[in-house]
């Protein structure tokens, strides 16, 4: 075996080694309903040793890895395991999963988002509890049979030396726990993956297809209340007064009382952003107990004046003032086409942008915009809490555990170990479940309902109490020259409230005079990371116009920024480009000899559309097909170049999944406010893509190479909608520049 | 608040509710099934869905007291150890990602399957179009349908 020295940080292992002995992995009684063994078919021990705080092993040979990252569909309750599995080189077959409890003295960043869990897991330690523990097992193997440790091989959980000795890890483990590990721990190098680059089911598909409780809205305890909040009806609005006697005398109601999620003087943590801070609260004994309680809730609401609030995200407090008022969409476009028209702030400026637009021979404008859209995860917002005294008993679906406990124990001035956090799985998130006000809530109505509660939301209060995808416009400018070269780009973009620039993404860096410029409306209304914040726009606005550049200089799509991606890449302008032209590049050749591009077929319009985001680089080509008039998308060819992938088939239906999503948020969904309010309140007027309108099949293809690997929860989503709209126009002739492209009565810049 | 006897998965169960409980609340909050989920309660995410006679209904906006004695089957009772076609097909193409909604998908393609053991393309489209997957996994869907036509 070829060996990688890789630095270990002993003292966390020893940490780990140390507490993953104190019980900290009992499962709760809740999950022995989806306990692993019968899903496995696996004989269970009779007795586990803890290696590390990542995974112990059974005296039969039985391997539980421990699966450190919160999990909303991204699988990585299957591919982190898979990383740990590979280095500790056991058989998959013997290996069951277990999700791990929040827990920062073992675990680093157990937090779902940016596309990260596998990127940084694979970075901070995952291989090397794996390595670590197969260290500690061939090492109690040496001492056992009197041969030295480099004489042991190791295969699938069994030990040998070519004397003939041989032992499982099983009957090793007792003897491996405690065994001090080196400085520097092998690891292997991709040759020796056997696991890592495999097809591997999720470990919780039988749970899943069985409907075992499993989610957050599944948990429940011993006594515990329903709670839900009532919260303002409009953006700008807030609570005045209520009388709750009516919903008190209802069946099954316990009290009506209010909290006050985050006070305005104290300052907020960066993921603590809330729609509406003073809530009231119905408790009661069913579901539909409280919602019917909550009708009776008599509650008088008033304008909010402006508002000043605290926020500290990392480190940095700061004052923001929330303005007062009562917003609507039309203003709000109305608003941003008056602002694009004024100079924005300089991100970025490279050469002489001015005098390259006036030397032109074609200069090119388009504007783009793209509504709110809200997150509308399957499950709706929920969480548990049973606060006793200064004890904090939580769990339920969030992405950002670390966030959350630091929320609450500002909150409630209480040190961090008085708080536990169990992560459930999340019926989706998309961003929405990073931030933490209904983990705050929760607790706030457990302390005052003095019992364990579970805060639900209707899925009317989950669309109406949101942290939305901001409304966004962008304008570009390009400058051709007689022979059709791109001499100027020029992008200008904001947004309500904040604006989608990347100034340092392509195609910065393949021009010599490019200028980037960003502006912002300031709104009440709440905004927050949504898949592949900002990129999840301007990746639409940029792949679009380009489309629209290639076609005005005469030259194939593909082409076109292949030529730019080589003059990024052979004499790149400016040094912060945020991308790698060869890996940029890369996707975008295969996915044209994938797709056969080029290649006309009979009733079939296509468009290509390419993004690089959180670390991994995406390109896809989009069939359109009219049927009655309207379009449909047959096929979706993607070429994904996310360096090893660690399961290919998660991975793929990640791509897919991603491929649909960016389907139904471009042509369908969107969501927009009159005088403050939602008018969706529901999927009755909230489009999301349905089964009729996704893709008949979606083609991934993975650049195969060594890099280390990259996320994909995000990067396949921005590209989609600039594919959607290049296929539009080559369907129907017309360009596409406002979201959602299929809705009629969207408003627009006319 | 009545009391109503109920047929579910099999068994005869009896719950003192208010008669215009939905059938859904009454499975998760008073019989603790929860693989029934609840994802908007207007009927329009199918979420919620289990079958009544064989059929597939949402149980969010189905009052208890409509039940009567028609028998319900809910995801915990489609098979005996998760073997139905449906289900084994599901685990084979890997189907979910947040896995969510895919209850109610799995009990709206079973009760398609049972009307219509080998549906086209737009057939499937069409009677699992009230099924929202907010993950996006309708492609691998329609796969499972087919494949679990094959069984
Ligand atoms: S919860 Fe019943 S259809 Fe959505
Ligand atoms: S798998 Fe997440 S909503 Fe369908």
């Amino acid at each position: 075996m070829t060996v990688i020295k890789s630095k270990v940080n002993r003292r966390s292992f020893l940490k780990s080694s140390a507490l993953a002995g104190g019980g900290l992995m009992i499962s709760f009684s809740w999950l022995a309903a989806c306990a692993p063994k019968e899903a496995a078919g696996l004989e269970m021990p009779d007795e586990w040793f803890d290696l590390n705080g990542f995974l112990k092993v059974g005296n039969n040979g039985v391997v539980t890895i421990m699966a450190p990252n919160p999990e909303f569909g991204q699988n990585v309750t299957t591919s982190l395991p898979m990383i740990i599995a590979d280095e500790l080189d056991v058989d998959w077959k013997n290996v069951l999963v277990e999700q791990a409890k929040f827990n920062t003295d073992i675990f680093t960043r157990q937090f779902a988002g940016g596309s990260q869990s596998v990127r940084q897991g694979w970075q901070n330690g995952l291989r090397e509890a794996g390595a670590a523990a197969r260290y500690m097992l061939v090492a109690a193997a040496a001492k056992e049979w009197g041969v030295s440790a480099g004489e042991i091989k190791t295969e699938n959980g069994l030990l040998s030396h070519y004397n003939g000795k041989s032992a499982g890890y099983g009957e090793m483990a007792s003897l491996a726990v405690g065994i001090e590990i080196p400085e520097d721990l092998a690891l292997k190098t991709p040759a020796d993956y056997k696991i890592i680059g495999t097809p591997r089911k999720n470990v919780k598909g039988k749970d899943i297809v069985t409907g075992k409780p499993m989610f957050g809205i599944d948990y429940e305890e011993e006594g515990m209340l329903t709670a839900m909040i009532i919260h303002p009806p409009a953006f700008g609005m807030r609570l005045k007064s209520f009388d709750g006697t009516a919903a008190k005398g209802m069946n099954g109601i316990k009290d009506v009382f209010t909290i006050q999620s985050f006070p305005n003087d104290q300052p907020r943590g960066y993921f603590s952003t809330d729609a509406f801070t003073d809530l009231v609260v119905v408790t009661g004994n069913s579901t539909w107990e409280v919602m019917q309680a909550k009708k009776a809730v008599q509650v008088q609401w008033e304008k909010s004046p402006a508002t000043k609030i605290t926020t500290g995200g990392f480190g940095r407090t700061q004052e923001v003032t929330v303005p007062a008022g009562l917003e609507s969409s039309t203003d709000h476009y109305e608003q941003m086409q008056s602002v694009a028209s004024k100079p924005g702030r300089i991100e970025r400026r490279d050469g002489d942008p001015e005098a390259a637009f006036k030397r032109a021979a074609k200069v090119i404008e388009r504007s783009y915009t793209a509504p709110f859209l809200a997150h509308n995860a399957m499950e709706p917002m929920n969480f548990f809490a049973s606060v006793n005294g200064n004890d904090f008993k939580l769990a339920g679906p969030l992405q950002a555990p670390e966030m959350a406990e630091q929320a609450v124990a500002t909150r409630f001035g209480v040190p961090l170990e008085n708080i536990d956090i169990k992560m459930t799985r999340m019926g989706g998130g998309f961003g929405r479940r990073a931030y933490d006000h209904y983990v705050v809530e929760a607790a706030l109505i457990s302390q005052k309902a003095k019992a364990p509660i579970k805060l639900v939301y209707t899925r009317e209060d989950d669309m109406t109490n949101g942290i939305y995808r901001p409304s966004y416009h962008a304008t570009y400018r390009a400058a051709l020259d007689e022979d059709n070269n791109l001499i100027a780009f020029h992008a200008k973009a904001g947004g309500v409230p904040e604006s989608p620039l990347h100034a340092n993404r392509f195609p910065a860096g393949a021009v010599d005079n490019y200028l980037a410029e960003s502006w912002q409306i300031d709104s009440n209304i709440t905004i927050g990371a949504f898949r592949a914040p900002r990129s999840n726009f301007i990746a639409g606005a940029e792949q679009s116009f380009l489309d629209e550049v290639a076609e005005a200089a005469g030259k194939d799509p593909i082409e076109f920024r292949l030529d730019l991606l080589k003059r990024a890449k052979e004499n790149p302008v400016g040094e912060r480009n945020d991308y790698e032209a060869d890996r940029y590049a890369g996707i975008l050749e295969l996915v044209r000899d994938k797709s056969n591009w080029g290649q006309a077929e009979a009733g079939i319009s296509r468009g290509v559309s390419a993004y690089f985001c959180h670390n991994s680089y995406v390109a896809h080509v989009l069939d359109v097909e009219m049927v009655n008039g309207e379009p449909k998308v047959k096929r979706v060819t993607c070429a994904v170049d996310c360096g090893i992938v660690i399961n290919p088939l998660a991975a793929t239906n990640m791509v897919e999944g991603a491929v649909v999503d960016g389907i139904g948020n471009s042509m369908y969904s969107h969501l927009t406010f009159r005088q403050g309010a939602t008018e969706q309140t529901n999927f009755d007027k909230y489009r999301i893509i349905r089964h009729r309108e996704a893709p008949e099949s979606i083609d991934v293809h993975f650049i195969q190479n060594e890099i280390a690997p990259t996320g994909l929860g995000e990067p396949p989503f921005p590209p989609v909608f600039a594919a959607v709209a290049n296929a539009l126009y080559k369907a129907t002739g017309k360009r596409q520049y406002n979201q959602p492209y299929m809705v009629q009565q969207q408003i627009s810049l006319g | 608040m009545a009391s109503f006897q109920l047929n579910i998965n099999g068994e005869q169960q009896s719950v003192d509710v208010d008669p215009s409980t939905p059938l859904l609340w009454v499975l998760r909050d008073h019989l603790s099934l929860k693989g029934t989920k609840y994802g908007c309660g207007i009927a329009q995410c199918g979420a919620c869905t289990v079958h009544m006679n064989g059929t597939a209904i949402r149980s969010c906006s189905f009052p208890v007291s409509a039940v009567g004695n028609q028998p319900i089957t809910t995801i915990e009772g489609l098979s005996e150890n998760g073997d139905h076609p449906v289900q084994k097909a599901w685990l084979e193409l890997d189907v979910a990602q947040c896995g969510y909604c895919q209850p109610g998908q799995i009990m709206s393609a079973a009760a398609l399957l049972k009307a219509n053991p080998n549906p086209s393309d737009q057939e499937i489209e069409s009677s699992m179009n009230g099924n929202l997957c907010r993950c996006g996994t309708y492609v691998r869907i329609k796969a499972a349908v087919k494949k679990a036509a094959t069984y």
